[in-house]
């Protein structure tokens, strides 16, 4: 079989280009900014706050609550509608979902954290951008966390498994492409978010899931490397 | 905001005394960069010292609204994201997000900014839709100001996309064709607080100010749109003072326009 060369030109396990910072928004608690390639997100938290409506409310632990957002003009094609869609709030959910393992809110109980999760632009991997993000803007703004959560997406483009799929792979033959974004918390390697599209063999999965640790651990480093510059730590 | 820094900020712009240091009519330091949106096709990120607006446009091909079959259509749209301010909550756009985007479309629209008519490709079938959405990502007040120079700055950044030989848009391919901007309107709002004027308020002074006036001024010192806000009065005089300010304070920002890529 011919060997499927990236039209990016990257090796099959490498990921785009990563920019990391935390602390971008002033008015925040906790903020950042992740760009992968030409897809970036923005992050703030806000909170421990008082949580409305009442009844959301849980003695027993603070509530971690976030929202995915594109903005109108951060779509592929022509403007994104403002305001919530259904698969903007099912990637709210499972940003949650990812992050929750790292972080314990049982010290502030009844309250809310709200971590909002703003892109301005997209190149494919978006969930995986703003996850990236929302980890950094959640260690800036002090919350004690177990690890980093570090996500990117590992696919197969045309039989190969690639990491970190572009917008040209994604779209690659009628959206042919398998898709598998993926979040992992770095140092005990436990899974935190994991999606499909596309079709796959069990064992071509696991490959992928393998393939894809080491970009994962490298994007971790970034986001650290983000806290480090904006707290002056030394190594 | 707690009620005793309120009466303090308050008192303070009274004796015109601001908490960053500034005279009262003295801007933040501006700051502008432009493009680096790759999805839209222009782009404009706008500081005022620490406060942070973008603004992006997207073109499209549409049909045209029936009673104005050749014309081409502008549509403005601000939200203010709860990413941007503590105070700020999801849900549908608030009155204040609505006025933003008001108060910036006048300007644009009754300026006659855009030729309308230049923007039509076939009468009644199809002309060019111009949509430009302005967020803060840090919002610390004074959103028209900055939200109506990022949306002028984006617009002149824009370049249309390629048009397809079906008629369809090829959005990864923008061609190097610009769109023709007539007239720069800039807004500038100038706020009251017992006797003193001030300019580019922050968040926490927007919320102790009597009224506030916005004059969107063009290059030739006339005025394109007005709007009065605030819980207070003003006299006429006060409003020719206003005017002054606001033609005075324009100079200074249309510079960073005509500077801005």
């Amino acid at each position: 079989m011919e060997k499927f060369v990236r039209p990016s030109k990257r090796k099959l396990d490498e990921a785009r280009a990563v920019e990391a910072e935390a602390g971008v928004i002033k008015k925040a608690d906790g903020s950042a900014r992740f760009k992968i390639g030409d897809t970036e997100a923005y992050a703030a938290v806000y909170g421990p706050r008082e949580l409305h409506p009442k009844f959301l409310q849980d003695p027993k632990t603070g509530v971690l609550r976030c929202n995915y957002n594109m903005l109108p003009f951060s779509g592929d094609g022509s403007r994104v509608r403002p305001g919530p869609s259904r698969r903007s709030k099912e990637i709210s959910l499972v940003t949650e979902k990812a992050l929750l393992p790292v972080i314990d809110l049982r010290e502030y109980p009844n309250t809310v954290v709200d971590v909002f999760i703003e892109l301005p632009q997209t190149d494919a991997g978006s969930r995986c951008a703003g996850i990236c993000a929302a980890a950094i803007a959640l260690a800036d703004a002090g919350f004690i966390m177990r690890d980093m959560v570090a996500a990117v997406s590992v696919g197969s483009v045309r039989g190969t498994v690639v990491v970190d799929l572009d917008g040209a792979e994604e779209h690659m033959d009628e959206n042919e492409s398998t898709d598998v974004p993926v979040a992992m918390i770095p140092s005990t390697e436990e899974i935190t978010l994991l999606q499909m599209d596309g079709i796959v063999a069990k064992n071509d999965l696991l490959n992928a899931l393998e393939l894809v640790k080491p970009a994962l651990k490298l994007i971790a480093e970034k986001q650290r490397e983000a806290l480090r510059n904006r707290y002056k730590v030394k190594e | 905001m707690n009620r005793n820094i309120k009466e303090h900020v308050r008192n303070s712009l009274k004796k015109g005394i601001r908490s960053d240091g500034r005279k009262p009519l003295e801007m933040r330091k501006i700051t502008v960069d432009t493009g680096f949106i790759s999805t839209a096709e222009g782009s404009a990120r706008i500081k005022f010292g620490d406060a942070e607006v973008i603004a992006g446009v997207k073109m499209a091909l549409e049909k045209p609204f029936p009673d104005t079959p050749e014309d081409g259509v502008l549509m403005v749209n601000s939200e203010l994201l709860p990413i941007s301010n503590p105070d700020f909550e999801s849900g549908p756009p608030s009155n204040a997000s609505i006025e933003t985007a008001r108060v910036i479309d006048r300007g644009i629209r009754e300026s006659k900014t855009l030729d309308t008519k230049s923007l039509c490709v076939t009468r009644g079938e199809k002309v060019w839709t111009i949509a430009i959405d302005i967020v803060p990502l840090n919002y610390d007040g004074n959103l028209v100001d900055m939200g109506g120079l990022a949306a002028m700055i984006a617009l002149k950044n824009a370049k249309y996309p390629l048009v397809k030989e079906d008629g369809s848009l090829d959005y990864h391919h923008k061609t190097e064709k610009r769109l023709v901007l007539k007239r720069i309107p800039i807004p500038v709002t100038v706020c009251k607080v017992g006797d003193v004027f001030l300019v580019d308020p922050t968040d926490s002074e927007e919320n102790t100010i009597d009224a506030r006036l916005t004059i969107t001024v063009l290059e030739d010192d006339k005025i394109c749109a007005l709007q009065k806000g605030g819980d207070g009065s003003l006299t006429t005089e006060d409003i020719a003072k206003m005017i002054d300010i606001a033609i005075d304070v324009s100079k200074q920002i249309r510079k960073t326009f005509m500077e801005a890529d």
